[in-house]
């Protein structure tokens, strides 16, 4: 039964092509062009190929089953097509609608092609049906799983720009730090705060919580961890920037910070890091 | 037997290791520097490690251990030039060598032991 109803389909396809198109391009052309994304140019463009595309898988399968090897140019301009339209902006219902729009202008086709025989025709129809379903609903996870990897990376460029060290004076490097201190940013940070260590030879480096929101023990414990890496290193470190929640809080963990210079504010720090230098700043009319 | 050179500069001890520690070696290494605290009457010890990339546990105890030795022998002991990557380690094993001064390198090692002693 396979090989008549595949036939039907790509005669039908191939003779209707430019209908099809047309429809197709109509019916899904409204909402793509609404949001002014993209172009009716483009867009037939796009269809055009699809259409290629899926002619050409029917011709070398018969099994209407998109999970099969001879689907698999079908799928992978499927797949592209959804990743571009992820980046671009487009909801999944958009998406996948490109697909399914499909239907009507196929069925149309179908029902006056076949209309003498109408067990072909639900036995087609129903395979066409679920081609398509399945080819949309793939659209839909390539479109879900490109979302993922922007997020994926979006949260990678965020940790890095969150963690600057910066050098305030000879020998001296600040570590502000803003947002929650997790087991993978410690990682960075203290990964960071070492290699500028080692560029700028700095002996004492200032950690500005001032920006981390709460302090439980466990961020208590990856704070210590960087001091403590920072001192195997040869340097000191003050922590600075405590609320007085913060503080505390930190009392009522338990966390012992008695070995760490802590400071309320990133200038005292700064003072007693120039002071352990040997440096001093003078204002102008003191010296005068 | 591969042993690591131990130098003597004024009244201090220089020790570079350049190779891979291993057990053996870590442990001869032990025995050598005590001997020679006494035998040179060693006021201070300066441990470059800037050569060491890799560590275990062991070689971390060892480090801390031979530290607290010369220590014990009224010796000052300085490990300089810890690389980032074996701090990372040394801190996540536990081993924070809180007994032992530390320095960036030879040089800021070598001040922090002539003012210690002052």
């Amino acid at each position: 039964m396979d090989t008549p109803k595949g036939a039907a389909l790509i005669e039908i396809l191939s003779r209707h092509r430019d209908a099809l198109l047309t429809e197709w391009l109509d019916q899904h052309l409204s909402i793509a062009l609404r949001r002014g994304l993209t172009t009716e140019a483009e867009m037939r463009e796009q269809f055009r190929s699809f259409l290629n595309v899926f002619t050409d898988a029917l011709q070398r399968s018969d099994i209407l089953d998109a999970n099969r090897p001879e689907w698999e140019p079908v799928r992978a301009f499927l797949a592209e097509m959804s990743a571009h339209r992820a980046r671009q902006g487009y909801t999944p219902v958009e998406t996948a609608t490109f697909v399914f729009s499909l239907k009507q202008p196929l069925y149309v086709r179908l029902r006056t092609e076949l209309d003498d025989d109408p067990a072909a025709l639900s036995e087609v129809s129903w395979n066409v049906n679920l081609l398509l379903d399945s080819l949309g609903l793939f659209t839909t996870e390539v479109f879900q799983r490109s979302r993922e990897s922007i997020i994926a990376r979006q949260q990678e460029e965020l940790l890095e720009l969150s963690t600057p060290v910066v050098q305030l004076w000879e020998g001296i490097l600040a570590l502000p730090l803003i947002g929650t201190l997790d087991s993978a940013r410690t990682q960075v940070v203290m990964e960071s705060l070492l290699q500028k260590i080692v560029e700028t030879g700095a002996g004492i480096a200032i950690i500005d919580i001032t920006g981390v929101p709460t302090v439980d023990t466990l961020v208590a414990q990856h704070l210590l961890k960087t001091v403590a890496a920072a001192r195997l290193m040869g340097a000191d470190c003050i922590i600075s920037g405590i609320r007085p929640q913060i503080a505390q809080t930190i009392v009522h963990l338990g966390v012992d910070l008695t070995n760490v210079t802590t400071k309320s504010t990133l200038a005292d720090a700064f003072t007693v890091a120039l002071q352990r230098t040997g440096s001093s700043v003078l204002t102008p009319s003191a010296t005068a | 037997m591969e042993r690591i050179p131990i130098l003597r500069m004024g009244n201090c001890l220089i020790v570079a290791i350049q190779v891979d520690m291993h057990d053996r070696l870590a442990i001869a290494l032990q025995d050598d520097l005590t001997e020679r605290i006494v035998k040179d009457k060693a006021k201070g010890v300066l441990i470059d490690i800037s050569a060491l990339d890799v560590v275990d546990s062991f070689i971390g105890r060892m480090i801390s251990n031979t530290a607290a030795m010369a220590t014990v022998l009224d010796a000052e002991t300085v490990v300089v030039g810890m690389q980032p990557s074996v701090a990372i380690t040394l801190v996540e094993l536990g081993l924070t060598l809180s007994g032992v001064s530390t320095a960036l390198n030879v040089e800021k090692g070598m001040a922090l032991l002539q003012q210690r002693r002052r």
